[in-house]
């Protein structure tokens, strides 16, 4: 059976790209510490020598849409094309192609069906940078096939958090049920604390500093006892508009595992929002 | 009320660079164009199965015809797609790469929780 070769959860920040690739005398003042600490982050993903990922993301209403929404969708295909227009526009990022693994699609689509998951999935699917930051940040080779998730954070009515931890737990159990010799890292991404398109958009640090310090404290030691006795669909507008992204990191936490430290834990406190890295082994990082 | 149909011209016109430009130069025209020729028309499906019904009241078309975003925020329009467009029609005139962002959030200050109902 496969083995998962790492479990990762993370903030994506579409700004990365620009301020990284930026020439040193443009880069903004907080890039080179950016760099720094992404660059650790990403050892943590290549020291485990996955040769698949499963990606969970959300799309920012980019191919999914208000007329056909589900909640949580796999893509089945042997490529995804990825970023768009508007994120050219507005991050500066580049258009990606990525190799998929219909096989690993298939089995967690049937076996997730089978399963009591009722996941949508799609054969063409382009891809959003709730992908391809974590690409570029953890795997900028852009070497290895993937297997992408995407769940519904943004369009009301949402599935409850409990339930993105379960569809987390299913993912662990239908990797480690995968009849194959690969190596596979599940990777998710959301966010903590974050406003958009609202009065608190864009300030000098996050808009709720104690939920995310809260937020890392049961990211890093799997508590999802504690999570889940705080937050609910309704709670997440407190922190800002946006932080129901957090849920991804709910789902990456019932990868993980109830009551799992994490292994590596790092933030970094940038305007707006705290970036937020993670990464367990499940079964000690190295092949 | 239909805050489905102004999510659907946020993000039509955000997607086709001409039409960010033609929503950005004449909102007003821009408008009656879209409501009258897009509005119904099925994103999925070809023209000659377009549906029939949908259109703007009034507050929703006044305030996207005036480039009312805090108007826009009220009336539950999905944030992301709101910032999204407006940030493309309007940061070019700011010299800060914030510069829009910040004034945006400025704009919209008199807002507290519970924020209007996004729901579609």
């Amino acid at each position: 059976m496969a083995e998962i070769a790492a479990v990762i959860a993370s903030t994506h920040h579409p700004f990365y790209y620009r301020a990284s690739t930026a020439p040193p005398d443009q880069a903004p003042p907080f890039a080179a510490e950016w760099v720094r600490k992404v660059e650790a982050f990403r050892e943590t993903l290549t020291r485990a020598e996955p040769d698949v990922l499963v990606m969970v993301g959300s799309d920012h209403f980019h191919q999914l849409w208000l007329d056909n929404m589900p909640q949580f969708l796999v893509g089945h295909a042997d490529g995804y094309d990825a970023n768009w227009h508007n994120e050219e526009r507005e991050f500066g990022l580049p258009r990606m192609r990525m190799r998929g693994n219909r096989d690993l699609s298939w089995h967690l689509l049937r076996q997730g069906l089978d399963a009591g998951f009722d996941l949508a999935f799609s054969n063409e699917l382009r891809l959003d940078h709730s992908i391809t930051c974590p690409i570029i940040t953890l795997r900028p080779q852009n070497d290895l096939p993937i297997v992408p998730i995407y769940t519904n954070i943004f369009a009301p009515p949402l599935p409850q958090p409990r339930r993105f931890v379960e569809l987390g737990r299913h993912v662990r159990r239908l990797v480690e049920s995968w009849p194959s010799d690969q190596r596979v890292a599940i990777i998710g991404t959301g966010h903590l604390s974050l406003e958009l398109g609202g009065p608190r958009q864009f300030g000098p640090h996050c808009p709720d500093p104690e939920f995310d310090a809260k937020a890392v404290e049961w990211i890093a030691k799997g508590d999802l006892e504690g999570c889940l006795a705080e937050v609910t669909l309704d709670s997440l507008y407190a922190p800002g508009n946006a932080t129901h992204g957090f849920m991804d990191f709910t789902l990456m936490m019932g990868v993980a595992g109830e009551g799992v430290n994490a292994d590596y834990v790092d933030t970094y406190d940038l305007f707006h929002q705290m970036e937020a890295f993670f990464t367990w082994y499940p079964n000690g990082g190295r092949p | 009320m239909s805050r489905y149909l102004v999510n659907k011209f946020l993000f039509t016109v955000d997607r086709d660079p001409e039409l960010v430009e033609r929503y950005r130069n004449d909102p007003q025209g821009t408008v009656a164009w879209w409501e009258a020729e897009r509005a119904n028309v099925i994103l999925n499906c070809t023209p000659r199965e377009a549906g029939t019904w949908l259109k703007f009241d009034d507050v929703e078309r006044r305030a996207l015809a005036a480039h009312d975003y805090p108007k826009l925020f009220e009336l539950g329009a999905h944030p992301f797609l709101t910032l999204t467009l407006f940030t493309a029609m309007f940061q070019r005139d700011y010299d800060d790469p914030l510069g829009f962002r910040l004034e945006y959030a400025h704009r919209l200050k008199r807002f507290s929780l519970p924020y209007p109902d996004i729901t579609t």
